[in-house]
């Protein structure tokens, strides 16, 4: 098992293969199929953006609401592969990983091994145990959309696994 | 006759959906402890392992296991000498599922399917009501996420395809669903009846309990191949490798028209959450 701390340097992102355990350590982005779509029409629109996507993490995640007194709500990771059409872009404009879980497209690999990023499989279903990782939590943009709003996440040791690295190898099916 | 207040449904359906989107139950609980016994990929062992801590942290806290607390499912059996007063029961369904959410701080997943417009309270619930002899109503509540959902499929087969076809069709699915439906998963599996009925049957197979066997000793059969089958096709927990990709297979079926053979897999993920009152 690999500690992280994010953002990582291009080269320990070269270092890490497919298949390797890891915890990781720093700022991560919520953000799912709405935020997506949203980001996407700001970038093809040239707005602002809510967030430096320079070197940023991207964890396709919607929590559930937070009970009082807890940090974070319940946020295992969403289905990766409804996020193919806008991968690309962000990974063009800088992002360094993404979080989620099942497969990628060829496109979204290809654009991975373009831009020397990686995406890590969280474990799905694991909402309660990922929530004990979030020590910070703190809406970023898109508030109105509720669970699929942008949040920027502090973590510690959030349990994932190198599915696709940046050579382009693949474990995930 | 036996009358039963409306308030006293919206009363069973809060209570239902606020304990069955906590954690799956025992049962899963047995199933993971085995099959992380069995598994051989590395990962595969981490990975069964949290969510065996996952399912603990949640039912400990009384927090949701799963961020999807899915869209409310509710199966009613309503005795025919029942009588429903003080309110429509659609209403006192949808009332339960409101409250259930909103006190258990579970997520609001329901929208409009074209606009994407949340409905804010998790509402409308599936409601499916079967009129049964007695004077009981039975609820059950489904909380079903849709990553597993998603994967679900439905074919009208030829009938010249047989037994063979459910199998390949089956396994078709499984290949196609691959990790996205968060393995370990349990399969429904519904053959015959009509297009609809064929998907009902395959969804009302996840109220079983895992480990039991089907009393149909050909169906048993069907489903230790089709688990054994599809465990080796290696995709393992979370589509990462390894031997545990379903937890069990569970088949059921019903007669069918002479020039047909439907068949309905209803994917669950681990979480296979619900639970049972009855008034």
């Amino acid at each position: 098992m690999k500690k992280i701390t994010l953002p990582m340097n291009r080269e320990e992102i070269g270092s890490l293969r497919a298949g390797d355990t890891v915890q990781l350590t720093g700022t991560i982005y919520t953000a799912r199929d709405a935020a997506h779509k949203r980001l996407v029409a700001m970038i093809e629109s040239n707005k602002p953006l809510p967030f430096s996507l320079k070197d940023a993490a991207i964890y396709y995640a919607g929590p559930c609401p937070a009970k009082p007194g807890q940090v974070f709500g319940s946020c295992g990771p969403t289905t990766s592969g409804r996020m193919n059409a806008y991968a690309p872009k962000l990974f063009d404009l800088g992002v360094q990983c993404t979080i989620g879980k099942g497969p990628l497209s060829k496109e979204v690999i290809g654009s991975i091994v373009e831009n020397n990023a990686i995406y890590f499989c969280a474990t799905g279903g694991a909402g309660a145990l990922i929530s004990k990782c979030v020590e910070s939590a703190e809406i970023v943009a898109f508030g109105d959309l509720g669970a699929e709003a942008i949040t920027r996440l502090a973590v510690r040791d959030f349990p994932a696994v190198v599915g696709v690295d940046s050579k382009g190898n693949n474990i995930v099916r | 006759m036996r009358i039963i207040d409306a308030k006293d449904v919206t009363a069973a359906v809060r209570g239902a959906f606020l304990a069955a989107c906590i954690a799956p139950g025992e049962d899963v609980a047995r199933a993971l402890c085995e099959a992380e016994k069995k598994e051989s990929s590395p990962s595969g062992r981490e990975i069964l392992c949290q969510l065996m801590d996952n399912n603990r942290i949640a039912a400990a806290e009384g927090i949701p296991s799963c961020q999807d607390t899915g869209m409310a499912v509710v199966y009613l059996e309503i005795g025919q000498d029942v009588h429903i007063i003080n309110g429509n029961l659609t209403d006192a369904v949808n009332e339960g599922v409101r409250r259930a959410y909103d006190e258990g701080y579970f997520r609001k997943s329901v929208l409009s399917p074209l606009d994407r417009i949340n409905t804010g309270d998790n509402t409308p619930a599936v409601i499916y009501t079967e009129i049964v002899p007695g004077s009981g109503l039975r609820v059950v509540a489904v909380p079903k996420g849709f990553g597993s959902e998603n994967m679900s499929a439905l074919r009208m087969l030829n009938p010249s395809e047989g037994r063979q076809g459910v199998l390949d069709f089956i396994l078709e699915a499984v290949q196609n669903a691959g990790g996205s439906p968060c393995p370990p998963v349990v399969l429904g599996v519904g053959i015959g009846g009509t297009f609809e009925y064929a998907a009902y049957l395959s969804k009302k197979q996840l109220l079983r309990e895992v480990g039991s066997i089907n009393p149909d000793p050909a169906l048993a059969q069907m489903e230790a191949e089709l688990k054994a089958r599809i465990n080796a096709l290696g995709i393992g927990p979370m589509g990462l490798g390894g031997d545990t990709y379903c937890l069990a297979v569970y088949i059921a079926q019903f007669p069918t028209h002479l020039a047909g053979l439907p068949v309905a897999v209803n994917f669950s993920c681990h979480a296979l959450r619900h639970t049972e009152v009855t008034l």
